[in-house]
């Protein structure tokens, strides 16, 4: 297979060593854990479970909620303490709804029938149990998978790609799933080829995993369906369009999606994911999370129950050093800076990061811009970060929309490869945040006109209401009052 | 003296027909602009924006005395809105977080005064319960406020979420 090229990109150093050769290790049960009922893109799902009910690991806590959703199952058997609060996975900090759940230490899984061989199963139906075992993608975007998977089929995508890139420095849970969890990862993949119906899937990874190239080599054997690349190592190699666009050469059109191209992305953590769900009937109650960084004293690859406080991988982890400087949750190009250490893993987390200050080099002491066009090279969407910025700045929307705001993905190459520092992915997600606010301003004005309509035509009709009821009684009383007269 | 009588009637009656003519038959067109402006403006005559209710707005709007952005419960997309009906550029920017009533519970006597006064029903409540102020639906218009008799309502940010959160903007530097 040719490979093509991406525009862009750039070369942030690696440091995948720290956690690269360690074992995936289980994480001990913590004490309580923290299951955020919005853990994918779309509706959050709807808890069907009550305080102080007991449950077994892997049964249904919550269910989904819309087209667009996904399911939450117990990481283990326990107590369900309240439907309350965790800290969100985001730089605010801001409390989520969540449930928590108590651990007995049991770890009882539910009873349950070996499920049915999945490739004799109907396409729709394979997607369908994706669906209920809560499995979203596991490289970052939380989208449900099965959704993704039942439109790509509907589309006819002819290629899946199992996307083992990971490209995002420290980061290395996919590198350890694909070397010690190949065959499962295949099986994964040949699951979803057929519920999408396709006759072929690449498994592509960056030449920095020279393990795990050979390890998927050796579980792909003969099948002549399954091809194993290995691609440069570039950020950001693993992120979808740029993937497709090494694969195919062909660039997913503005607004559109993946699957325009012909191709379906899938991480190998959700590929081997679906074929825990469909092989053995378990839903997604875990995932692998590297905790790295030069403030952990022994970096490892945790198998960790969704709902286990970075705090708790970090004990279990020795603890950070006194030179903290900064928790990320996800990789250092596009990862959450965390405010509390009481935050929980979710499905979509590849990484703990505790940083050292001597890692994040000295605070950005942001410069004005000299325009060298750094930004505009590196830029893997073929977008000129400097002139959305400048837009940003006035203030002028439609200006940074025209320039492709939409487009770009905050992969943050830009702002990496800046020699003033200026902090352009701050720009740009300080304007999607103000357009998202204009829409919902919009969206609330045009709601409030109806109420007041609404409001106004219910007082006009309560007000001939009475006026009819006053009429009637008037009606009514006249011959009484002529009666009485008459009497008098 | 009769003459002077007589021409100053005549002048005065002939004048008078006159001005009653044109004001019949040369009356302006209503005008359009003010009723779009009503248009887009709340229409709870509330009063915030320190002129005698919407009508008073769209005139000063329309006589170039006020901003576009005098209406607090129309918040910035009426600001913005107002700007580009008017032509006119929309400065003062950020105006913060809205202000939205919330309801001091432990001081709510349920008089049920201030859900008769709402002009979007947005508060929740029967006599001599604990009111709400449903927060989608409330514009932070105030008229609750006023008519509160323990000053359990107040006008107060809105707390932020997850959704609402944003970046700010970066400090000026560079770019």
């Amino acid at each position: 297979m040719r490979l093509h090229d991406f525009r862009g990109g750039v070369h942030p150093p690696g440091r995948k060593q720290l956690s690269a050769d360690q074992p995936i290790q289980p994480l001990p049960l913590p004490n309580r854990l923290y299951i955020p009922l919005q853990q994918h893109a779309g509706g959050p799902a709807l808890p069907i479970v009550k305080a102080g009910q007991k449950v077994a690991k892997g049964e249904l806590l919550a269910r989904e909620q819309g087209a667009t959703s996904a399911p939450l199952h117990a990481p283990s058997s326990g107590l369900v303490v309240a439907i309350g609060e965790s800290t969100a996975p985001h730089v605010s900090g801001l409390p989520l709804p969540a449930i928590l759940l108590d651990p007995d230490g049991e770890d009882r899984w539910m009873e349950q029938d070996l499920p049915p061989d999945p490739l004799a199963l109907d396409p729709e139906a394979v997607a369908a149990r994706i669906g209920a075992a809560g499995i979203v993608g596991m490289g970052g975007a939380n989208f449900p998978a099965a959704v993704k998977l039942s439109k790509a089929r509907q589309a006819g995508v002819r290629l899946l790609a199992i996307n083992g890139a990971e490209c995002e420095p420290y980061v290395t849970c996919d590198d350890r799933l694909m070397r010690e969890r190949a065959a499962e990862i295949v099986d994964g993949a040949a699951i979803m080829l057929h519920a999408l119906q396709a006759p072929r899937a690449v498994i592509a990874i960056e030449d920095n995993k020279p393990e795990a190239i050979q390890a998927m080599r050796a579980a792909c054997g003969h099948d002549a369906r399954m091809q194993v690349l290995s691609l440069p190592t570039r950020y950001p190699t693993g992120s979808a369009k740029q993937l497709i666009q090494i694969l195919t050469g062909l660039e997913t059109p503005a607004g559109g999606r993946g699957t325009d191209t012909g191709v379906l992305v899938h991480n190998v953590g959700t590929a081997y994911a679906v074929q825990r769900a469909l092989r053995q009937g378990r839903p997604l109650i875990s995932r692998i999370v590297t905790v790295s960084g030069a403030a952990v004293a022994e970096p490892r690859n945790l198998e960790v129950p969704i709902g286990a406080l970075a705090a708790d991988l970090l004990a279990h982890c020795g603890g950070v050093s006194d030179d903290l400087a900064r928790v990320l949750m996800g990789g250092p190009m596009m990862g959450q800076p965390l405010p509390s250490l009481q935050t929980p893993v979710i499905k979509g987390t590849n990484g703990i990061l505790a940083l050292t200050a001597a890692e994040l080099g000295p605070e950005p002491q942001p410069a004005p811009c000299v325009r060298c066009g750094r930004c505009v090279e590196v830029c893997p969407m073929g977008l000129m970060p400097v002139e959305m910025a400048q837009r940003v700045r006035r203030d002028d929307w439609a200006g940074t929309l025209a320039l492709g705001l939409n487009d770009c993905m905050a992969c943050g190459s830009c702002a990496y490869a800046c020699p003033s520092q200026v902090p352009l992915l701050q720009y740009f997600a300080h304007a999607r945040g103000a357009l998202a606010e204009q829409r919902r301003a919009e969206q609330k004005a045009n709601s409030i006109r109806q109420l007041m309509e609404q409001r106004q035509a219910r007082l006009v009709r309560e007000e001939r209401a009475r006026a009819e009821a006053a009429a009637q009684r008037r009606a009514a009383k006249p011959r009484g009052n002529t009666a009485a007269r008459e009497v008098r | 003296m009769i003459f002077a009588a007589l021409v100053l009637t005549a002048l005065g009656s002939s004048l008078g027909l006159l001005l009653s003519l044109a004001a019949r038959y040369l009356q302006p067109p209503p005008d359009a602009r003010r009723a779009e402006i009503l248009e887009l403006l709340p229409g709870v005559n509330c009063g915030q924006c320190g002129y005698p209710g919407c009508g008073g707005a769209a005139d000063a709007l329309l006589n170039g005395n006020a901003a576009p952005t005098l209406c607090p419960p129309g918040g910035s997309a009426l600001a913005r809105a107002l700007a580009a009906k008017l032509g006119r550029p929309l400065d003062g920017g950020d105006a913060g977080p809205p202000l939205l009533a919330l309801i001091d519970e432990s001081r709510c006597i349920g008089c049920a005064h201030c859900g008769k006064r709402c002009p979007t029903d947005a508060i929740i409540g029967a006599p001599r319960q604990i009111h709400a102020v449903f927060q989608e639906a409330c514009m932070g218009c105030g008229l609750c406020v006023e008519v509160c008799p323990t000053e359990c309502l107040q006008l107060r940010p809105q707390t932020p979420t997850l959704i609402t959160w944003r970046w700010p903007k970066p400090a000026l530097q560079g770019g």
